[in-house]
């Protein structure tokens, strides 16, 4: 395949990149969960609407 | 009336977050297979016509992730909106990722294509280019730290002229260079294969999902992160009350 | 609103005038950006004759920068940002007031810049009025877009790295046009000037209204 190293390298990056961000997300969201108590996880179960 | 107790897990994943991730490592599994072995090479461009599956997609992605953004910011200003407010600021935050992957893959294409890295005469290249500083910028205003009302409102306006001067930039830019080398609209002008074209859809759902995955998570753990410090500041109040209760209610 | 914004401006013209930085310091300092340059492109005096128009914008934009941050300052200091709103003046008022204040200055320092160009770099001006219609617009839009994001920035730490990332892609705009717009005032590239002053003054239009849309916003709420 003609211009394999540049197509090796666009996809390379951009899969690479996109994986870590994806693993790095997951990674900070479990960091941060085990800190909050149960009931205020998430938007939808907090008393408070502000 | 109590409510039965919560079951959330301990991280910022659920069900939806697991279906819309399988997906996306099923679509570009898909891509991979479809971009680099039925797609036919293309006439002028060879083989690295292949780029434009992963470049378009980047491209369409930034401009849905800071189109989100700033319609949340101004959400924010008229309506204090803390839901667009995070909205704003997750979407920001992969768009960015999006932009800089765009300008990356953009000139990795560009050197095999037309023998350069760089072209300043591309009208869309520079006005991304530019796109990328300003939310980078966007970003830094939000990591300033201070009082979560006023960050959000400084943000806001700082989506809010970006949006606004995006279209003189762009314009100014489009005058400037009355030439581009970017590629005419590929998609109208039906110079691409039938499979080409199809997997760059493909490209553009697959990311699209990304997304969306990516926004799930990201909002989660902005939501996280207030919960962090609005507990901090309950226990500090908490705390100091403790304090003047403690030194006999005469504060 | 007017008469406010004409005593913000003179105000703010009245502190510089006695602290003196912009004569002592910023416009010495766009000097210097022109020596510089000088000593980078001299050896190829056709070169720096082509680069005079970017060179001269270019440095306005540093310029810009510190005369925003200035003017910010201005305020943040000893609480007088919120003294303005208690004492009545119309956040609009503030920012027009500012905003000329802060082009004053920079066209004061463009003056200067113009007679270091003919001098320096030989350049020959053949449309002093194309010259100066294009400060005077220029000028507006950077003054307009400095001062909304000088007081975005303002009373925030680091604040003095994040204003040239937030304002100078803004202002690319006018780099590109105003640049264009000398280089026909030069007669260094065949384009039509006046046509770009048409652009800088949609700049500008578009970036006055933002401002005094958006200052209240920022003055209040952070």
């Amino acid at each position: 395949m003609t211009h394999l190293g540049y197509l090796l390298a666009g996809w390379g990056i951009t899969l690479g990149a996109l994986g870590i961000y994806a693993f790095r997300l997951a990674v900070r969201g479990r960091s941060l969960a085990v800190r909050v108590p149960v009931e205020r996880r998430r938007w939808m179960t907090s008393e408070d609407d502000s | 009336m109590t409510n039965p107790p919560l079951d959330l897990p301990a991280h910022t994943g659920s069900r939806t977050t697991q279906v819309l991730g399988a997906a996306v490592l099923v679509g570009v599994a898909t891509m991979i297979l479809l971009g680099f072995f039925v797609a036919p090479e293309d006439d002028l461009m060879a083989d690295s016509v292949r780029m434009i599956f992963v470049h378009v997609p980047s491209a369409i992605l930034t401009y849905v992730a800071f189109s989100v953004t700033a319609v949340g910011s101004v959400m924010w200003l008229w309506k204090r909106s803390v839901w667009w407010d995070i909205v704003a600021h997750s979407s920001a935050e992969i768009g960015v990722v999006f932009c800089g992957l765009t300008l990356i893959t953009g000139s990795i294409w560009g050197r095999p294509t037309w023998n350069t890295y760089w072209e300043w005469g591309d009208v869309r290249l520079v006005t991304t280019l530019i796109l990328f500083v300003m939310m980078i910028g966007y970003l830094a205003v939000r990591s300033m730290g201070g009082d979560e009302s006023a960050v959000a409102t400084r943000a806001a306006v700082v989506g809010v002229i970006a949006a606004i001067n995006i279209p003189i930039i762009n314009r100014s830019v489009e005058w400037w260079a009355d030439r581009t080398l970017h590629q005419q609209s590929s998609i109208t002008d039906g110079k691409l294969e039938d499979w080409t074209l199809f997997t760059m859809f493909l490209g553009i759902v697959v990311w699209g999902v990304f997304y969306t995955w990516s926004m799930t998570h990201r909002f989660r753990i902005a939501w996280l992160e207030r919960e962090l410090r609005d507990g901090d500041l309950d226990e500090a109040i908490a705390a100091r009350r403790a304090e003047a209760a403690a030194s006999g209610g005469v504060s | 609103m007017l008469r406010d914004a004409w005593l913000v401006a003179a105000k703010d013209l009245q502190i510089e005038w006695r602290s003196r930085v912009t004569f002592s310091q910023v416009v010495p300092f766009a000097g210097l950006v022109l020596v510089l340059f000088g000593f980078a492109l001299d050896a190829n005096r056709p070169v720096l004759l082509q680069a005079t128009s970017g060179l001269f914008w270019v440095t306005i934009m540093f310029v810009s920068t510190l005369a925003v941050q200035r003017s910010t300052s201005i305020e943040t200091t000893d609480g007088a940002r919120r003294a303005l709103l208690l004492a009545g003046v119309e956040p609009p008022a503030v920012f027009v007031g500012k905003s000329i204040a802060v082009a004053v200055q920079l066209f004061a320092v463009e003056i200067v810049l113009l007679a270091g160009v003919v001098v320096l770099y030989s350049a020959d001006v053949e449309a002093w009025g194309l010259v100066f219609a294009t400060c005077l617009v220029a000028t507006v839009g950077i003054a307009a877009a400095g001062t909304l994001l000088g007081a975005l920035v303002a009373g925030v730490r680091a604040r003095e790295t994040v204003l040239p990332i937030l304002l100078l892609p803004v202002l690319a705009p006018v780099l590109i046009g105003a640049t264009r717009a000398f280089d026909d005032a030069l007669g260094s590239v065949a384009v039509d000037g006046w046509s770009w002053l048409g652009l800088l003054a949609g700049f500008g239009v578009i970036n006055v209204v933002l401002g005094a849309l958006s200052y209240g916003v920022l003055l209040e709420e952070t």
